[in-house]
């Protein structure tokens, strides 16, 4: 069992070496990374299988007993997050053959990502918030590594920005987690939501809740930490954005869920009421910044952005419900917002720019580009039968249910902001003639390259629409997930041993 | 003791958040390494503070005798400075680049990424000032 949990971290790390070893053969290093990503997807399928089995899969590293060493656990939403990470990545692997340049190879770019992919795996997988802090760690400077690789003086730019804001929020975890460990004296998250109880001052536990709130906060990019994510992710090659957008900042709501679930409950009036004011902020903000840009990935930075304000809605609702509605957001953004970059990265590569008013003529040359652009796009903003309609329905479901209408109109509006946005990109992009007069086809591309480019590209639209057509398994899914996360007694057993935690469960 | 720590972990968080409100990128990163410290300064004294009783286990028994300093907060703290100090090295290299690249350390005149728009305001007032000129 221990191997299981272990090898999606261990896999990448190994296909990193590997990687780095061999950055200077050219193809051969390029598809190393790929079979490293098809491992990853097959260990990931492995655990997730376990986990349907079994229930809650937990394993000591170093078998030191549990609330002293260091657990790896994985639940339905750990497992869902950590198949959802090996199909981002293995897509993206493949669309980086096409994409990343000579140069960047040679540099140690398909190193950096799998050292990535480990990070992100690793924070998923972990059972202990010192340990979540390294694995942190490992993600940002892997992303540091990955943003500024090349050297543009943009992505010096925006790099410099992502930098020293993601190192503050790293600072104030780590201050929480020191908070935290001196109240309670443990750092396994299992025994945190026996020890949380027994702290006489809880009003000092809300203090560090929100130190935890604003540490995690700023890596989720909500209002008004968000600003290094529209400064930063748009400056790397697309397929280093595509894989910021889809994981990283999912790797911050995953953490609030996580900790605002099974640790930080003591307060849910004030702490969850404090996540649905920013959630709504976050939506609201997010889509008025899209409006107003005119750059094809700038514009869906912001989407980031509002995308993420819904999953916080999810968390902060703090219903059955509206759990469910978080998991299956994140589990569909993740798909569609890569798949988003990766595609504006095929229009860019047509027409010479990512700049809207400097591109155009898609629909007319490529009218599969453009389906392939409609159905992320659609399902972004929430159109029936895509994945995204399940997903807000659920959610705006969620808040009519306890009578957060305001929340649930800003959900629908920001839905309709996100159409205007997506609606500008077609109307610039795809409708208008290309201002150059030049005809931007799919088969000015070489055979090869269409072929790796639009390949990951179909894959992630077609889970899309398989997601939105037959949404009933992913919801019982989200379901089976979000009641684990609002009943942790498999969790901690699975952690603590069952002799453990019987008697001390309230 | 305790006590005497807090004041100095405030005064140092106090410090770095002075530093760090500076334009000047390099200011910013001496505020994060002072922010940082205080950080690791914090860890230290959650694990409480236990003079001269270092953790030993005495020979031929399995756990030590009586109170004894609390090893964990000692290897989270050297945990979190191996990994600030990369994470440091990484950023001031980042931003000498940056001052090579840019030639500024000023964050406000960084606008490569982001390129100050051409608001409706200003075009107006350009439009404007032409006119009256």
């Amino acid at each position: 069992m221990s191997w299981l949990l272990a090898l999606p971290i261990v896999l990448p790390f190994a296909t990193a070496v590997l990687a780095f070893l061999l950055r200077d053969r050219g193809a051969f290093g390029r598809r190393l990374s790929v079979v490293g990503c098809l491992l990853l997807l097959a260990a990931s399928a492995a655990l997730m299988a376990a986990v349907l089995d079994e229930g809650v899969v937990a394993a000591q590293m170093g078998t030191w007993p549990a609330p002293f060493g260091i657990t790896l656990v994985a639940d339905l939403l750990s497992a869902v997050m950590v198949v959802i990470t090996a199909i981002t990545g293995l897509a993206v692997a493949v669309y980086a053959l096409a994409d990343i340049d000579a140069r960047r190879e040679a540099l140690g770019y398909h190193a950096l990502f799998q050292v990535l992919l480990a990070g992100v795996c690793g924070a998923f997988l972990t059972g202990d918030i010192f340990n979540l802090y390294v694995w942190f760690e490992v993600m940002l400077i892997a992303s540091f590594g990955l943003l500024v690789l090349g050297g543009d003086k943009a992505q010096i730019d925006g790099g410099i920005k992502y930098v020293t804001l993601n190192l503050v929020s790293t600072v104030m975890f780590l201050t929480g987690i020191g908070l935290l460990y001196g109240m309670t004296g443990t750092l396994n998250m299992a025994d945190l939501f026996f020890a949380v109880r027994e702290v006489e001052n809880q009003g000092l536990l809300t203090v560090v809740a929100i130190l935890f709130m604003v540490a995690f906060g700023v890596k989720a990019a909500v209002f008004p930490l968000f600003f290094w994510l529209p400064a930063s992710y748009h400056t790397p090659p697309v397929a280093v954005s595509a894989v910021f957008a889809g994981l990283l900042t999912k790797v911050g709501v995953y953490a609030l869920i996580r900790m605002f679930t099974l640790v930080f409950t003591n307060d849910t009036d004030y702490t969850h009421g404090l996540l649905l004011v920013v959630a709504v902020l976050t939506m609201v903000t997010g889509v008025l910044g899209a409006a107003a840009q005119s750059d094809f990935r700038k514009i869906l930075s912001f989407h980031i952005v509002s995308q993420i304000g819904y999953m916080v809605l999810g968390l902060a609702l703090y219903t059955p419900l509206a759990l469910v509605g978080a998991v299956f957001y994140l589990v569909h953004h993740i798909i569609v917002k890569a798949n988003l970059f990766l595609v504006s990265g095929v229009a860019r590569r047509l027409t010479g720019s990512f700049e809207l008013s400097a591109i155009g003529g898609l629909y007319k040359s490529s009218p599969l580009l453009a389906v392939l652009f409609l159905i992320p796009a659609f399902s972004l903003a929430g159109f029936p039968p895509l994945s995204g309609f399940w997903a807000k329905y659920v959610l705006v479901k969620a808040s009519l249910e306890v009578e957060a209408y305001i929340v649930a109109g800003a959900a629908l509006v920001v839905g309709l902001l996100t159409i205007f946005s997506m609606t500008k990109i077609w109307a610039e992009a795809f409708w208008k003639p290309h201002p150059d007069g030049t005809t931007p086809a799919l088969t000015n591309l070489a055979r090869s390259e269409r072929r790796m480019l639009l390949l990951p590209v179909f894959a992630l639209a077609g889970l899309t629409v398989i997601i939105g057509l037959f949404p009933q398994p992913f919801v019982d899914f989200a379901e089976r997930s979000a009641g684990q996360l609002l009943n942790p007694t498999a969790y901690v057993e699975a952690v603590l041993g069952v002799e453990t935690v019987i008697g001390r469960l309230p | 003791m305790e006590s005497v720590l807090a004041l100095l972990i405030g005064l140092m968080v106090a410090a770095s958040v002075y530093l760090m409100l500076a334009r000047n990128v390099l200011r910013f990163l001496f505020g994060l390494v002072l922010l940082s410290n205080a950080a690791n300064l914090t860890i230290f004294v959650s694990g409480r503070l236990t003079a001269a009783m270092p953790p030993l286990v005495p020979k031929g028994m399995t756990e030590p005798v009586g109170v004894v300093a609390n090893a964990l907060p000692q290897a989270l703290v050297l945990t979190a400075i191996v990994i600030g100090f990369g994470l440091f090295a990484f950023a001031l290299v980042l931003v000498y680049r940056g001052y090579l690249a840019l030639g500024t350390l000023d964050s406000d005149a960084m606008r490569h990424a982001e390129p100050a728009p051409q608001s409706g305001g200003q075009k107006a007032q350009a439009k404007a000032e032409g006119e009256a000129s």
